[in-house]
């Protein structure tokens, strides 16, 4: 089973319905013991940093928080995808609005786009939405299958900024190169969609799905 | 884990790199009581007024979203239009907007909740402006599209009407699409009532002074009957996507045919 992490933030669903689509058993779930206990687990999220931090942490029912049991996870050795927002948590710490502690799990931090006093400034939107090309940068078995350009589709406007060149798995090109996807060990994690990358996507998913 | 990886494929001649966002082409699908209108395709669906069906068939042929205007008359059906977007989202797998009918935050969340990914607002915007900054701050500005209908003015400029280009507001379209931008719309959705159903192309003019008023990407739409309309819109008209819909559903121009127009004409598009 994959259990979907829901602490609150965005629409879930669509990763759930993916998942349903490739015929993969998969879970929305918030308790931190159905966590622990999947065989996989997706962390998603729409929003922003520090609120779905803050629920991430509260603990609930006076049982473990769900922050220890993702974090759990993630050291497990079991496959673990975090998704845009939930790549974004896995890092450090964050200056969206300020500075928040991430889950630390990669060393590296989280940063707003800004492409003020450039001459392309103007056609570099913020957020980076819509569908961009990605550059592989190693063979990851997230990407088995899929060929070096395949578009991909995004929503944000803070990016990730690892202190290791290793953890890269793929960077995409938005006013430059950047880190679009890591890898390491059992740590999968996309800064784009792959619920919403139509058939690329569903291969990513249906890769983790089968890791 | 572990196992076999192959090694990435060299870049082939049917990937193309492009160091930007590609342009989008959208079919805009007419919902009336969940079925679609206006629409005359027969590449099999098993139901040529399954909204699911052909939102499938578009993204097999490379449609980068899909949006869905519902044009239910009354608003106690509107849940019929919630009930498309649940299913879709079941199976569609690429982005797709939600609009007709939306009047309030929870008109909003009740969409944006059955899978779609963005809502779009027109007259209810142009009657309650702050519903656009409600949404943007609950939702995130990514999910509010604004829909703007502009009507050529006999002396210069255009001006917005809304009820489905029925009335006139006395609004300057450009004036409209810088302040709808202003209150957090992440997307303005353009259609020249002038253009619209002649198939003789964007009105550029109008599309290009929106695009220079917002910083956010403008959807062209209305008048599109060939693949040079579109690269016009998109290039001399400043767009990021172009809204098609008898073009593609009249079976004119498939996606794949406008994309690849627009590709050898060096704009990046996802093919």
């Amino acid at each position: 089973m994959i259990a979907i992490v829901d602490y609150g933030m965005g629409n879930l669903r669509s990763v759930e319905k993916a998942l349903a689509y490739l015929g993969h058993a998969a879970r929305v779930t918030s308790d931190p013991d159905v966590v622990v206990a999947a065989e996989r687990v997706v962390l998603p999220g729409v929003g922003a940093f520090g609120a779905a931090m803050q629920r991430l942490s509260a603990a609930r029912d006076g049982g473990p928080a769900l922050q220890q049991a993702v974090l759990d996870v993630a050291r497990s050795g079991r496959p673990f995808l975090g998704i845009c927002l939930g790549m974004q948590l896995l890092f450090t710490e964050s200056e969206e609005m300020g500075h928040h502690p991430g889950l630390g799990l990669i060393p590296g931090r989280v940063r707003r786009f800004d492409f003020t006093g450039r001459a392309d400034g103007t056609s570099l939107k913020i957020p980076h939405m819509g569908w961009n090309s990605l550059s592989l940068r190693r063979e990851v078995p997230l990407f088995r299958g899929l060929e070096d350009g395949v578009m991909v589709y995004f929503v944000h406007s803070y990016y990730c900024l690892p202190e290791s060149p290793d953890v890269v798995a793929a960077t995409a090109d938005h006013g430059g190169p950047f880190c679009v996807a890591l890898w390491r060990d059992n740590l999968f994690a996309t800064q784009f969609h792959p619920e919403k990358s139509g058939a690329a996507g569903l291969r990513m998913l249906d890769n983790f799905a089968r890791l | 884990m572990g196992g076999h990886v192959p090694a990435i494929p060299t870049l082939t001649q049917f990937t193309i790199r492009t160091a930007m966002v590609a342009r989008r082409i959208i079919p805009a699908l007419d919902i009336k009581e969940g079925r679609v209108v206006k629409c005359v395709r027969f590449l099999n669906p098993r139901d040529a007024g399954d909204p699911v069906d052909l939102a499938r068939l578009y993204d097999q042929e490379g449609a980068d979203e899909i949006v869905f205007l519902d044009i239910t008359a009354s608003y106690e059906r509107r849940a019929l239009m919630l009930d498309v977007a649940r299913r879709v989202a079941e199976q569609v797998f690429i982005p797709f907007t939600v609009g007709g009918g939306i009047r309030t935050v929870e008109d909003m969340r009740e969409t944006l909740k059955t899978g779609a990914d963005k809502i779009f607002i027109n007259t209810s915007a142009v009657q309650n402006p702050d519903l656009i900054s409600e949404g943007a701050d609950r939702f995130g500005s990514q999910c509010i599209v604004v829909a703007i209908d502009g009507k050529r003015r006999a002396n210069d400029g255009w001006e917005v009407y809304i009820h489905g280009g029925r009335t006139p507001t006395g609004r300057d379209a450009v004036a409209w699409a810088a302040e709808a931008a202003r209150r957090g719309a992440g997307e303005i959705l353009l259609t020249s009532l002038d253009a619209d159903g002649t198939q003789a192309g964007y009105d550029l003019e109008l599309t290009r002074a929106v695009a220079d008023a917002v910083p956010t990407p403008v959807i062209a739409s209305g008048g599109a009957g060939s693949e040079a309309h579109i690269y016009d819109g998109l290039t001399r008209g400043g767009a990021e996507a172009a809204l098609v819909a008898s073009l593609v559903h009249y079976q004119i121009l498939s996606i794949r045919q406008i994309k690849s127009y627009l590709r050898n004409r060096q704009l990046p598009v996802r093919l």
